[in-house]
């Protein structure tokens, strides 16, 4: 660090920012990898269907396919957003 | 024994050839016999990096079609004459290349007692790609400390784990090693770029090597040789301790820290 540079704005450190992205979609990635292909596409269908009722974001909408002996189980996840009081128009 | 290596990564322009051409440089320097093969069909450009385009007579397809031998199709380099290259066919039929065609060349490269195949893999995930990821024993992911270079990384060992022979027989994946290249230490430090930790951690597996960036790499390209034989550049320094760790050398990893800087440069920057 220089002496000048105490005098620049200090840059945000944007690794830690790429790294905290990476380890997120990387492990939303793997978890739908191994299952079947229409997965993510079932994700985005779900996801439009409920926004027709409840504005949701994107990453509201969570599958999680789970292997055992007895078979296979389809684990999904909405998160709503928090119910804000009505303002009224 | 002949050990098939795929260079691999997903994403364009992280350094895929200018890494196989090294590492197949090295690995013959090592005094093993090594062929190294351009699967970028359509797109030929590991001749240029080896220093070899204007010999190229046959190529890799040529010899799948039965146009060539294999023989004469693969080109010895000038300087270790126990490394061969074959290289990609210019031809714009991306279907060229099957499945059998490239079976019947490795397995001829290992009669001819080869030690090593490197197999130079195209961006994407198509067939080029899949294809020199499929008989692969090993595998290097070569990867920029860069957000989609990763990510692109992370679906390469998804396939890598699905979609090869090994796994298709239940072997499971071969070894797999990252490689990390154009790193830059002072921007690491500065925050501005993931280290070599952070990659690692994510992806969860280990790294073979970490090429820092080097003005070195742009001048062996320019000049057609491959950068492990520049032995004055950090790069070609790094690409020699990755092939000693490929061959079982146990060696500290080197360039991961910026240079020191002295007490002018500290108090009045670069």
């Amino acid at each position: 660090m220089s002496l000048l540079d105490f005098l620049r704005p200090r840059p945000k450190n944007t690794a830690n920012i790429a790294r905290e992205r990476l380890r997120i979609i990387v492990a939303q990635e793997r978890a739908t990898r191994d299952g079947p292909d229409y997965l993510p596409l079932l994700r985005n269908e779900l996801l439009e269907v409920i926004r027709k009722y409840v504005h949701v974001d994107t990453d509201a909408v969570q599958i999680n396919l789970e292997r055992s002996s007895d078979g296979e189980v389809l684990e999904l996840s909405v998160a709503l957003p928090e119910v804000k009081a009505a303002t009224g128009t | 024994m002949t050990e098939t290596i795929v260079i691999t990564s997903g994403k364009g322009g992280v350094g895929k050839t200018t890494t196989s051409a090294s590492l197949a440089t090295g690995l013959a320097r090592r005094g093993h016999k090594t062929a190294v093969i351009d699967f970028d069909v359509g797109l030929r450009n590991l001749d240029l990096i080896m220093g070899c385009e204007r010999r190229v007579v046959y190529d890799f397809v040529n010899v799948i079609q039965n146009e060539a031998t294999l023989k004469q199709a693969l080109i010895r380099d000038k300087r270790y004459d126990n490394l061969y290259v074959l290289a990609a066919s210019q031809t714009r039929d991306k279907e060229a290349l099957t499945q059998d065609g490239v079976e019947r060349v490795l397995d001829e490269l290992a009669k001819d007692s080869f030690d090593y195949v490197v197999c130079d893999s195209p961006a994407g995930i198509e067939k080029g790609a899949h294809l020199a990821m499929y008989f692969a024993d090993r595998a290097v992911v070569v990867v920029n400390p860069e957000v989609s270079s990763v990510r692109d990384s992370d679906r390469i060992l998804g396939l890598l784990s699905s979609k090869t022979r090994r796994a298709e027989k239940g072997e499971g994946p071969g070894p797999q090693h990252l490689l990390l290249t154009r790193y830059n230490p002072v921007r690491v430090e500065a925050g501005e770029m993931m280290s070599v930790h952070d990659v690692e951690e994510i992806l969860g597996i280990p790294i073979l090597g970490v090429i820092p960036e080097s003005e070195q790499v742009l001048a062996a390209s320019n000049s057609g040789v491959p950068v492990i034989h520049d032995a004055e550049s950090i790069a070609g320094q790094a690409y020699a301790d990755a092939v000693g760790r490929l061959l079982g050398d146990d060696l500290p990893m080197r360039f991961l820290e910026a240079p020191k800087k002295g007490f002018f440069k500290r108090m009045f920057g670069t």
